[in-house]
């Protein structure tokens, strides 16, 4: 079934013509039908759109375009709902925005469609990517594919949804604080989250401007290598993008290991590690020795602080970033007496429980006399941080960790416990506010249920070339990312 | 009990870029509701914004022309507040870091001088204009990102009318350097008023109140006058002033109040991550440094002193600096540059006046007014045939030794030509010559008016006298 393909596996029958993009195209709107009733990964989609865009595809290689010109030409890539799409709604999976339609695409969209890419769907996700499980959406409940009583992870978790349950070829998501990876973890899937200011952020609304970072999931490690060399490169709508030249990442990934210094941080082994992932971490540990890697116990002493650290940077810009959404210029509006008594009333009936919650805490830190005890004090904490992972890269290439302390748990679990959901990032969160990159490969299941588990690996600030060489070489030594959630068809 | 008025001003100045301060919308006046908008200025979800050089360039200007520091490290922050002519409900300004800081204003004022010190110039975005209809609301977002500048003053000012002079000081630089139009028609200039009075010698200041928004600078001066005696007869009258914010009504002239300290703003600034900082290099401020312009009280003083130019003259060159700089460019070699500047101000700016043409594109070489000079003041025409030469060469662009070599408009300095003229105007008029030699001196106007006439106006006018007097007495 042409759904159930990887990028380099479509492309390679896309250049021979054996298969259309239509065909192919069809095949993820066919699964869509048939499996997203249960799974609710995508919010919308626009069937005629995708199949025009996979014509024009189609006629392109007719006419002699090959993937060596546009790497993803005639591939179906599936979009978060937080990346405008020109046209197409925009509502970062909350009430708030209404029937927006965005009237530009994103950088990463005119990039993807450059490429070929025939971009489609509006993707599930937590409100505004405040969330841990996409429980947080004001549309719906997606499920993760493999267990559909438990979450697919979040907030990307629409993206890793769609993706593990072959609805799409390869999808954009974005990660904040672990919103590519915990997701990808939890799913079985890769996602590539890259250094901050490596992909553009032009188009991607933002939840917290100085974590926030557009990345990616596929079905390999290759896909992400693929899909993150299109999205790569300096943007001059964005001033924090960073002119670094973009590698050949694909290219990149074959050789061996050998010889790599990877890093364990033993502040990771924690107590509330489940065993199980536990386990199935030391077991891709000792793989990748037997790949030649050289394993080295590191330390980054200042990890306690992470989770503190990043919900008050993160909280504090999502404040302002999200006070733009008052029902004035676009987006729903309730209506009030004066200008005061519209917002209050448009804010309280658009924004969800979490997104609330955020707000508040955001412009708490920020008020006059607590800035300096909250904001200023985790900027400091924020800069001990990335020194920590900068010194522990001056004797390591990659780092190692779980993704994610715990396999997806069962919906509504945490939900009233957001402190505890909150702890779900600890592994991934500190990669945000390092700068550093990060990827989240599959390295086995638990027994029962049958259920993914993540492992991560950490590079340097656009190290991303390295981390996803030693994601390919275990990958492709084990097997983890061919195993399809049950029902997948 | 004698009281002192202190004054601080925050002065916003609309910066002169082709473009937008994040976006590449125009920074244009007057175009219809929202046209020059785009995603980024109407703070749509997912943008972000980009700094604009040029506005970071002026700023830098400003600081230069204002005796300020630049920074080598300025950034940009976020005030956060609501409201609907905000689009993304914060501001990107400057707070702790801003662009430059520390100079000072010198101005005339009074018979001498003042000198009013600069706290600072950072640079931030303009908002969008809110418009109230029967029922509802409406903004207009095309002013919304335009480059603004905040120069905020130190409270060195102490009268309504030091206010008024610092601010028209102000303005001639910023129009001078290149900075901004500053037309308060447009709502290019803004200002903050803050004014506190205290018992004059006493250090401690009183409290501090601000007069917010105020569009025009005889606003600010009336708004002064008014609030002044205001707190003064206050605490006279055993009242006490709280810090507060109060609202300028130009037509009832007076102040309102609008909140106090306990309602005032928590901005909660914080910097803005979608940023860089602004670390300019050596080379790149030298490059702002080449736009430096020569101030426009040193330009009036410099004209006083090099070319004898009464002070109103020298200033009518700095208001016009286009004007004066034609006039430089002749009076340099003129025997006489105060008459150089007569002929500029008073001939040549009411023809382009009149005519609609731009200085630029006159028809006739500058030389030519310097020729016309030599002309009267060698007595080959007169005054007043030379008022008809001038608007010939604006006209056609001749030079004017050739207008009066054409038209012969030489003034008759012929002895025998003129007594001829003379004796008819004598035998044509016998009662005012009668007059004359009866003692009546105002006759003799009269006839030198006829002989005038006679010869179409070019007779030599003292040469006319003489000979008229002559014959009359003889
Ligand atoms: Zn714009």
């Amino acid at each position: 079934m042409l759904n159930q393909l990887t990028i380099s596996e479509l492309v390679a029958k896309l250049a021979k013509r054996e298969v259309s993009s239509r065909v192919a195209t069809q095949a993820c709107l066919d699964q869509i039908q048939r499996v997203d009733g249960r799974i609710r990964a995508f919010i919308s989609y626009d069937a005629a759109n995708a199949l025009a865009q996979a014509d024009a595809a189609d006629q392109a290689i007719a006419g002699g375009a090959t993937h060596a010109e546009r790497p993803l030409l005639g591939v179906p890539v599936a979009i978060k709902d937080v990346i405008a799409v020109k046209g197409q709604p925009l509502n970062c999976a909350s009430k708030i925005l209404g029937n927006f339609v965005s009237p530009y695409d994103a950088t990463v969209i005119e990039k993807l469609k450059a490429a070929g890419a025939v971009v489609f769907g509006r993707l599930n996700m937590d409100e505004y990517a405040m969330g841990s499980s996409t429980e947080n959406s004001a549309f719906q409940v997606t499920r993760n594919p493999w267990d559909t009583t438990r979450v697919p992870g979040g907030s990307s978790g629409g993206s890793a949804a769609a993706v593990a349950a072959d609805e799409c070829i390869a999808a954009l998501g974005s990660d904040t604080g672990g919103s590519i990876r915990q997701p990808a973890a939890l799913c079985g899937c890769v996602g590539m989250k890259p250094s901050y200011g490596r992909v553009s952020r032009y188009g991607l609304v933002a939840y917290a401007s100085s974590l926030d970072q557009i990345g990616c999931f596929g079905k390999e490690v290759g896909d992400a290598a693929t899909v993150l060399e299109v999205l790569s490169g300096v943007d001059p709508r964005d001033s924090t993008s960073v002119p670094q030249p973009v590698p050949h990442f694909a290219a990149g990934l074959a050789g061996n290991i050998k010889g790599l210094k990877l890093g364990l941080p033993k502040e990771y082994m924690i107590g509330g590690l489940e065993p199980e992932v536990k386990a199935a971490v030391d077991k891709a540990v000792k793989q990748l020795e037997k790949l030649g890697a050289e394993i080295l116990e590191i330390s980054l002493p200042h990890t306690d602080y992470a989770v503190a650290t990043y919900y008050i940077i993160a909280t504090a810009e999502a404040s302002a970033n999200l006070a733009r959404f008052d029902g004035i210029r676009y987006g729903a509006r309730v209506d009030g007496a004066d200008p005061m008594e519209l917002y209050g009333k448009t804010r309280g009936a658009g924004f969800g429980a979490e997104v609330k919650r955020r707000i508040i805490l955001g412009t708490y830190v920020l008020s006059s006399g607590y800035y300096d005890a909250y904001y200023l004090r985790a900027q400091k904490v924020r800069t001990l941080i990335r020194n920590d992972f900068l010194k522990a890269f001056e004797k390591v290439d990659v780092i190692v960790t779980p993704t994610s302390p715990a396999v997806a748990w069962k919906l509504g679990e945490m939900a009233d416990d957001p402190l505890q959901m909150y702890l779900m990032d600890i592994f991934t969160i500190s990669c945000n506010l390092a700068g550093i990159c990060g990827i989240s490969v599959p390295c086995g299941f638990t027994q029962k249920p049958k259920l993914p588990i993540g492992l991560q690996l950490l590079g340097k600030p656009f190290g991303e070339e390295m981390i996803l060489k030693v994601a390919h070489a275990y990958e492709q030594s084990t097997g983890w990312h061919r195993e399809k959630p049950p029902g997948n068809g | 009990m004698d009281y002192e008025p202190v004054i601080g001003l925050e002065t916003h100045v609309q910066l002169k870029t082709k473009s937008k301060m994040w976006c590449g919308c125009a920074n244009a006046f007057g175009a219809p509701p929202n046209t020059n908008v785009c995603p980024v200025c109407l703070g749509l979800p997912g943008v972000l914004p980009v700094a604009n050089e040029e506005a970071l360039r002026l700023t830098a200007l400003t600081g230069l022309l204002l005796n300020c520091t630049v920074s080598r490290h300025a950034k940009f922050d976020r005030k956060n507040y609501f409201y609907p002519d905000m689009p993304k409900n914060y501001q990107i300004t400057q707070y702790d870091k801003p662009s430059t800081m520390n100079g000072s204003v010198e101005f005339e004022f009074g018979a001498g001088m003042a000198r009013v010190r600069i706290t600072r110039a950072h640079l931030e975005e303009d908002v969008g204009k809110n418009f109230h209809f029967d029922r509802t609301s409406g903004v207009d977002f095309n002013r919304a990102g335009v480059p603004l500048m905040e120069i905020v003053s130190e409270p060195d000012l102490t009268s309504a009318d030091m206010a008024y002079e610092y601010l028209n000081a102000l303005k001639d630089i910023l129009v001078y350097g290149g900075v901004s139009d500053c037309d308060m028609e447009k709502g290019m200039v803004r200002c903050d008023v803050n004014v506190s009075v205290r018992p004059r010698g006493r250090k401690e200041l009183g409290a501090k109140i601000e007069i917010k928004n105020m569009n025009s600078f005889s606003g600010v001066r009336r708004a002064l006058e008014y609030e002044i005696p205001r707190q003064i007869e206050t605490l006279e009258k055993g009242g006490k002033l709280i810090q507060s914010t109060r609202r300028w009504d130009d037509v009832a002239a007076v102040t309102e109040e609008m909140r106090t300290k306990e309602h005032a703003h928590d901005y909660r600034y914080f910097p803005e991550p979608d940023l860089m900082p602004f670390q300019p290099t050596a080379a790149w401020l030298q490059e702002v440094s080449r736009r430096v312009v020569e101030l426009p009280l040193a330009r009036k003083q410099r004209f006083m002193r090099d070319y004898q130019l009464p002070a109103s003259d020298a200033q009518t060159f700095v208001w016009d600096a286009a004007l004066g700089n034609y006039f430089e460019g002749i009076a340099k070699q003129a025997k006489n540059p105060k008459a150089a500047a007569n002929w500029v101000i008073n001939n040549l700016r009411a023809k382009l006046a009149e005519s609609g043409v731009a200085l630029g594109d006159l028809k006739f070489q500058p030389g030519a007014i310097l020729e016309l000079i030599e002309l009267v003041d060698s007595g080959k025409i007169s005054g007043k045939i030379a008022q008809d030469v001038f608007a010939e060469t604006f006209a056609t662009g001749d030079a004017p030794a050739r207008i009066v070599e054409k038209k012969s408009l030489a003034q008759v300095s012929d002895t025998g030509a003129i007594e001829k003229f003379c004796e008819q105007a004598i035998m044509a008029n016998p009662g005012p010559a009668a007059d004359y030699r009866a003692g009546k001196m105002a006759a003799l106007n009269f006839l030198k008016g006829q002989v005038m006439k006679l010869s179409k106006g070019k007779a030599n006018p003292a040469l006319v006298g003489e000979v008229l007097e002559r014959k009359l007495k003889g």
